[in-house]
């Protein structure tokens, strides 16, 4: 059973990377239309709000199938949450701006989208930096706490991605629903334990 | 109207030879050679197809026109698609033929006119422009087509008209979004003022690449207004009207703190989610900068003086 987890978990991280290689590949054949840098800017931008949704369904799953197993699946889908999200911010910087800095500057500060980019962005990067199991003894109570945060990171990359359109609102439509979905899961479990510790509590002391 | 500019690059200078080939279908396809007697000299001769071709009225004549095929398939084109690829092949099915255009309104002689018959009224002219849309890219085009003055002229302005406005062809049957009324209220609408509408640079566009204009692109007239966002110069075209008071235009209507009437390319000016200081040329390649949005499109020189005492911020 530990052997299949663990073969699983390196197959888990070789399809993480399938995204990457296809857009290489449509690099490689020219396969990105009339916008290339635009394009593979969006693919990168996509698939890291993606691996955000889907670190977050983790410990909605591990809840509802009373199964501890996956913290390390949390782990992979956020950091690849990371990963690509540093792919798009790298891309923008050098791909479609060449470290003009000048240009950069102006375009982050007249942009109020890409405001919410550069929040979710340094939450994700802090939450990658943070990973490890040593940081996690490290951090200690505290390491919870932050990660938390990883709620405000999926909702800024929505407004992002929301406030970025001049019309078609379907796809982060979509997502803005996944979020709310997995956000209330949380906010539900949350209140529900708070509410079965209150009768826990006896009488007189639950002055809150 | 023939604009002089300084050094005149010959057309084939910017156009593979191949493509003047395809420039005697295109002159065919509009139906100019029909009568061997009418043809005006400038399409007269095989290999002068277009010689008499007025240069280009940008003040930058050594601009590169961008590939055609990214040009051809990066359209916006509502009526069919929110999709900018897309739009390629759904345009496909619209009907241009015949085609004629209302001009109406403000002037002494309203008539409907075949779109032949214009033609055969206006020496067309190749302007290579450089062409920035909203969403923060732009291209250079280099289009076939004659000043918008000399249309208004032939119907005679009267001194009430001081503005102009143009409006789409309705055509839900191949237009998806037109039928189902999908976020923009139909038919498209534009419109400028009368001394933006008789500029020289003003033009009504029936072709680019020395080819008949490809549906996704506009076909077979659209408006071209080189120092304006790329949604003011609408496409196929069936109605003009000039107008005492500034017409309701569609992006106006639909978002009106977003896009003004005016839509003056600006760097300085960003658009109320986006900066609009820089733009991606289509065509430049990986791993070079975005460019330097310029004040008018880089057609201050001759259009600044229509804006003197406005302020650009508040008329957007
Ligand atoms: C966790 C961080 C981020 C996530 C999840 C994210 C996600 C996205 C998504 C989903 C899109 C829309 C793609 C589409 O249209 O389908 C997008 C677009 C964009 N993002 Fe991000 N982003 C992040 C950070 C950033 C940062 C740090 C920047 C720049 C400083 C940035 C700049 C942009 C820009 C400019 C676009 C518009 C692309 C275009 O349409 O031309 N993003 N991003």
């Amino acid at each position: 059973m530990n052997a299949l987890i663990k073969n699983l978990w390196t197959v888990t991280l070789v399809v993480c990377l399938l995204p990457l290689l296809l857009l290489g590949l449509d690099v490689v054949f020219d396969n990105l239309g009339s916008n290339p840098i635009q394009a593979v800017h969006i693919r990168l931008g996509d698939w890291s709000l993606r691996f955000l949704c889907i670190a977050l369904t983790i410990t909605p799953i591990q809840t509802i199938t009373r199964w501890r197993g996956m913290p390390e699946y949390r782990q992979l889908f956020g950091l690849f949450a990371f990963f690509y999200a540093s792919l798009h911010f790298l891309v923008y910087l050098l791909v479609d701006h060449n470290f003009n800095w000048s240009l950069i500057i102006m375009d982050i500060i007249e942009s109020p989208y890409i405001w919410f980019g550069v929040f979710a962005y340094i939450i994700v990067f802090l939450l990658g930096i943070t990973s490890s199991k040593f940081a996690m003894k490290k951090l200690g109570k505290n390491w919870k706490k932050l990660h938390r945060w990883v709620y405000l990171a999926a909702i800024a990359s929505v407004i992002h991605y929301f406030w970025q359109l001049k019309g078609n609102l379907a796809e982060p439509l979509l997502y803005a629903i996944i979020i709310s979905l997995l956000l209330s899961f949380r906010i539900f479990t949350w209140f529900t334990a708070r509410q079965l510790g209150k009768m826990m509590i006896p009488k007189g002391r639950g002055d809150e | 109207m023939i604009i002089k500019t300084e050094k005149d690059i010959p057309s084939s200078e910017i156009t593979p030879p191949e493509i003047f080939q395809e420039r005697r279908k295109f002159i065919q396809m509009l139906g100019l050679t029909l009568a061997g007697a009418n043809i005006p000299s400038a399409f007269a001769g095989d290999n002068k197809v277009f010689s008499n071709l007025a240069k280009s009225a940008t003040p930058d004549n050594s601009l590169k026109p961008t590939p055609v095929e990214l040009v051809k398939n990066y359209t916006n084109y509502y009526e069919f698609t929110f999709n900018k690829d897309d739009s390629t092949k759904l345009a496909q099915s619209m009907v241009i033929d015949p085609w004629s255009v209302e001009i109406s309104g403000e002037v002494e002689k309203p008539a409907t006119y075949h779109l032949e018959d214009i033609l055969s009224q206006q020496t067309l002219e190749e302007r290579i422009y450089r062409f920035r849309c909203v969403e923060g890219w732009s291209m250079v085009v280099p289009w076939v087509g004659f000043s918008l003055a000399n249309l208004l002229k032939m119907a005679k302005p009267l001194s009430t008209a001081q503005f102009v406005k143009f409006t789409t062809i309705e055509q839900p049957e191949t237009m998806p979004n037109q039928r189902e009324k999908k976020m923009l209220d139909f038919p498209y609408v534009e419109g400028l003022r009368i001394d933006e509408a008789m500029h020289p640079l003003t033009m009504l566009a029936v072709g680019m690449y020395g080819e008949k204009l490809p549906k996704q692109n506009g076909a077979p007239l659209r408006l071209v207004v080189p120092w304006k966002y790329g949604f003011k110069s609408i496409k196929a075209i069936v109605k003009i009207e000039l107008l005492k008071k500034p017409p309701l235009t569609t992006w106006n209507k639909s978002a009106p703190q977003e896009y003004g009437f005016y839509a003056n390319v600006n760097p300085a000016v960003s658009h109320p989610r986006w900066s609009q200081n820089s733009e991606r040329l289509l065509g430049s390649g990986f791993f070079t900068s975005r460019r330097q949005t310029e004040l008018f499109n880089g057609y201050g020189e001759q259009v600044a003086s229509l804006y003197k005492d406005m302020d650009l911020r508040h008329f957007f």
